[in-house]
């Protein structure tokens, strides 16, 4: 379903992503699992179509998401790691507004929208804007836009993070549930190796922008002797802390925060 | 066409809902209009040019239009800073009808807030000269506004940062404004402002509204039209290709 032969993506001299290579199964859920800065949201941000790869060969469902583009994106859809709710509009709209550029059909969006905003408890609040809403508010509310429709290809980039265990619960289950009813084909990255260790039907572990490992969780645990995931990533990463630098982004982040009063 | 009119309907609601912003945007051109329309007022006239307020009125309209269609496509800045942009441009949505939802949106807040100013102008004394003429000012407001928010578009797309877009406001939209003959009459100007003038996109916009309104065109408004639309589908043309090129 997922097909990566030499990935290679480099910002002028810095390469992101090092000649990476793997494939994903129709129905498997595959989990990315990397420290900070190893380039697991710019591998993903290659197979959704917003970023062009140096090098190397990415098929969606067999369609190249470089060239057939609007082909590629029909077959998947997305929580990204940052925030990508528009602020200024409710919660329902914000459903509504994905809703219609996924091409929901009409006559199941106002349902769908319903169930989902009652499932991550945002129903009592769908009519107040996003922008008074809390971290963990704004959280489930993307992640419940995210199933809102019913692709071929979920990619989940770090969801969990900033999530109470309540939903997180909720959200592992309902994808378990899209994975063995709809045999949607997940790709996952997280920090948590619980998390991959529990839903995950394969990990790859990526460092320093090149894959060290992959295999089942079992596989990893052997190769490394190690009793738990934890552990075997750890042995293959090493212990030493990664930093990222702050991007443009967060830096007018903080811009905006300076000059906001509403919060 | 229907992710175009959500995100047409997305622009429209942000707009409504900023109200400080609204009274915020309005402050300049009133100031254009009140300060400059009474205080050069009485030089013009002295000059033998008539009322100065008539002849300002279509250029602070024309300048509203612009900042405002201008401002839309670069609030794209924020869209990118705060993720909304990525979900859109991830949707499985032809990038150019994203683009045109926002540009049509873009242009539409502008109108709205060039149709603002025209009630102030009435108020403060301004007088069409035709009444018949003036429904077709409305076309031609539009025609300024999607020029300048394709050409926002075109901005946003390219833009990545607050630096960026102080370079865009001083060396192109304020440069777009003063040298469009929004302020001054464009005869007997010395030779390169007139070449510098007759480069300006907004010179038609205005020149266009100024021959419906005031009954004054320097151009024709048969040039000033064709110029326009030509203006209009080269721009959106350039901000649809920059657009569909943007990565993040």
């Amino acid at each position: 379903m997922i097909q990566v032969q030499n990935l290679v993506k480099k910002f002028g001299d810095f390469t992101a992503v090092k000649d990476i290579s793997f494939n994903v199964e129709g129905g498997e859920i595959f989990a990315f699992l990397g420290p900070n800065g190893a380039g697991k949201t710019t591998t993903i941000k290659m197979l959704t179509t917003l970023l062009n790869p140096t090098s190397g060969k990415i098929r969606l469902d067999g369609l190249d998401p470089t060239v057939e583009k609007n082909e590629a994106r029909k077959t998947f859809g997305i929580v990204f790691q940052d925030p990508s709710l528009d602020s200024e509009q409710t919660a329902h709209e914000n459903m509504e507004l994905d809703a219609v550029l996924y091409k929901v059909p009409r006559k199941v969006r106002a349902e769908r929208i319903e169930q989902l905003l009652r499932l991550f408890e945002l129903w009592e609040r769908r009519d107040d804007c996003v922008k008074t809403f809390s971290g963990g508010m704004k959280r489930r509310l993307e992640i419940a836009r995210g199933f809102l429709h019913t692709p071929k290809i979920l990619f989940l980039d770090e969801p969990t993070l900033g999530l109470d265990p309540q939903t997180r619960n909720q959200l592992w289950n309902h994808v378990k549930h899209l994975n063995e009813t709809q045999k949607t084909t997940v790709f996952l990255t997280t920090h948590y190796m619980d998390e991959a260790d529990r839903v995950a039907h394969r990990i790859a572990i990526i460092d320093h922008g090149g894959i060290v490992a992959q295999g089942t969780s079992q596989q990893l645990k052997e190769q490394t002797s190690s009793e738990s995931l934890e552990q075997a990533f750890l042995a293959l990463t090493g212990s030493s802390i990664r930093d990222e630098s702050a991007s443009s982004a967060d830096q007018l982040r903080q811009v905006a925060k300076m000059w906001s009063q509403r919060r | 066409m229907s992710a175009i009119y959500i995100l047409w309907l997305r622009e429209l609601k942000r707009y409504v809902r900023s109200r400080a912003q609204i009274v915020a945007s309005l402050g300049q051109p009133l100031l254009y209009l009140l300060v400059l329309g009474f205080g050069l007022g009485p030089v013009f006239q002295k000059a033998g040019n008539g009322s100065y307020l008539q002849f300002v009125a279509p250029g602070v309209i024309s300048m509203t239009i612009l900042f405002s269609a201008i401002f839309s496509g670069i609030a794209m800045l924020w869209d990118r800073q705060f993720g909304f942009l990525k979900e859109t441009l991830v949707a499985p949505v032809p990038r150019i009808e994203v683009m045109i939802g926002r540009t049509l949106g873009g242009a539409t807040v502008a109108v709205i807030q060039g149709t603002l100013i025209l009630v102030v102008c009435l108020i403060a004394g301004f007088r069409p000269a035709h009444l018949s003429l003036f429904p077709l000012a409305f076309v031609f407001m539009a025609l300024i506004a999607i020029v300048f928010a394709a050409l926002g578009t075109a901005f946003g797309s390219i833009v990545q940062d607050m630096q960026g877009f102080q370079l865009i406001m001083n060396f192109m939209v304020l440069p777009i404004f003063f040298l469009s003959g929004a302020l001054f009459p464009l005869t007997d100007l010395p030779r390169p402002l007139t070449v510098i003038t007759r480069l300006d996109p907004l010179t038609y916009g205005v020149d266009a509204l100024r021959a419906v309104l005031i009954n004054a065109s320097h151009f024709g408004l048969a040039l000033d039209v064709s110029l326009l639309c030509g203006i209009a589908v080269a721009f959106l043309s350039l901000g649809g290709y920059l657009f569909s090129r943007i990565q993040l």
